[in-house]
């Protein structure tokens, strides 16, 4: 296989995880086992490239659109440096989708069609911001909270086996420390403020918590291929465990504002260590995710209008060709 | 009917509900190339990842952006993704040696070991 190649040749298109080959497959799964990193070029079971693409993908998309409801309140920010802060930070999460839409298409995938199945509501992207971001308050809730679940999210998954995307990860980890300190900033400032700042964090907190724990996806016991996604290290940690770090080590800071998380039944048990809380309604996780949120067709359509309106551009540049002549007159 | 959104300039924008949009055509995100990005004078350019551009200008310009706009860079290059030969893991026992290749490393010589041997041997003496 000397020479570049544009296009992967994968002979495995479609197949089963039974249908591959044995002998590939246990070297493969040895590899991994070994802590070794698999490279874009590598032989790889077809389901492990399928479930990494549609993975990297969606949380390409989810910067993408992620960076949404919080790019709304640049033009109303509380002053030039939240504002110089917050463009900075949605420039960032734009810069992520673009390591991770690079990062999902040495797998195979051309990111026109990653780009087209955003559009067309194939592809998802996290949940959470499929909800407005109603006051000022809400953007600090997400700037802390929900990069917070982020960050669970990627440092852990950093360490999996996927070379391009755990390199992605590293990248991104570096650039989002400021983007939690920052987040955190925004909270506490609102939180030690005044009556009227105290309110707005305090219901900006009770629309975002139910989306914060629907954040690291449905439970375990929902969730589909967990067993064989863990083994090859595309995820080295379940949702539940996930959610569990994220409890651990957000409640604490939270309470520590006097804020009250709209869950009378959040406790850590002390016997098995496991945080307990209200069960927060996955029918609703799935009816948003399927497209029936406040700002599904919103968040979309922003997308659909940047694509289309940049079209001409994109044409101009690839097409570009003149002749040029002496003006007539 | 029109999108209506919390933030007014999305509201303003009188973007369609109904879905117009056309699927996109091949290169609509141009072609890939590869940057190295030179931390700092003296180290070595090292490879941090790909941009889309049609163009050269246009890929330093983004290479710029997504790989220096938060790390510390002193110097990019950029390169067609086409333009770079690459080997296969597959063919990776090419870069081991056929042979005991112990004469050009530093293991491979027992100076101490001839000396030590030298000083026995004159001590008994």
């Amino acid at each position: 296989m000397y020479g570049s190649l544009s296009i992967i040749e994968i002979d495995n298109e479609g197949r089963q995880l039974h249908e591959e080959d044995p002998v590939r497959l246990q070297e493969f799964e040895a590899r991994i086992a070994d802590g070794d990193k698999i490279e874009p070029r590598d032989w790889m079971p077809y389901l492990y490239r399928r479930q990494l693409i549609r993975m990297i993908e969606q949380h390409a998309h989810s910067e993408i659109i992620g960076a949404l409801p919080e790019g709304t309140w640049i033009t109303r920010a509380p002053g030039f440096r939240r504002k110089l802060a917050l463009m900075a930070k949605v420039q960032d999460e734009v810069g992520h989708a673009q390591l991770l839409y690079s990062a999902a298409e040495t797998l195979g995938k051309s990111r026109e069609a990653m780009i087209d199945d955003l559009i067309s509501g194939k592809s998802k992207y996290s949940n959470v911001f499929n909800y407005p971001a109603v006051t000022w308050a809400d953007t600090a809730v997400i700037a802390w909270l929900i990069d917070a679940g982020a960050i669970v999210n990627q440092t852990i998954n950093s360490k999996g086996s996927y070379g391009p995307y755990c390199r992605a990860l590293e990248r991104i980890c570096y650039e989002e420390s400021f983007h939690l300190k920052y987040g955190h900033d925004s909270v506490v400032h609102l939180a030690t403020g005044t009556p009227v700042q105290r309110k707005m964090l305090q219901e900006a907190f009770n629309r975002w918590w139910k989306p914060i724990m629907h954040f690291h996806g449905p439970p375990d016991t929902v969730s589909q291929h967990t067993e064989v996604l863990v083994r090859w290290k595309v995820k080295m940690a379940t949702n539940d465990e996930m959610r569990q770090q994220f409890l651990d080590m957000y409640v604490p800071k939270i309470r520590e504002l006097n804020i009250e998380i709209p869950d009378p039944n959040l406790r850590k048990n002390a016997e098995t260590g496991q945080w307990e809380f209200t069960d927060p309604d996955w029918d609703e996780f799935k009816r948003v995710i399927n497209g029936d949120g406040p700002c599904n067709k919103e968040r979309l359509a922003v997308r659909r209008m940047a694509e289309n309106q940049g079209r001409w551009v994109r044409e101009a540049l690839k097409q570009y060709s003149g002749q040029y002549v002496t003006p007539l007159a | 009917m029109k999108i209506q959104s919390l933030d007014p300039r999305i509201s303003r924008s009188d973007i369609p509900e109904e879905k117009e949009y056309v699927n996109k055509t091949e290169l609509d995100q141009f072609q890939t190339w590869e940057v190295f990005h030179q931390k700092t004078r003296g180290t070595h350019h090292v490879h941090v990842g790909c941009v889309h551009a049609p163009n050269y200008e246009a890929a330093v310009l983004f290479a710029k952006e997504q790989y220096a706009r938060r790390m510390k860079c002193v110097n990019l290059w950029v390169v067609k993704t086409a333009d770079i030969f690459v080997t296969s893991y597959d063919d990776a026992d090419m870069f081991e040696p056929a042979t005991d290749k112990s004469y050009r490393e530093a293991f491979g010589y027992k100076n101490k070991e001839l000396i030590q041997k030298f000083k026995s041997e004159l001590a008994h003496e």
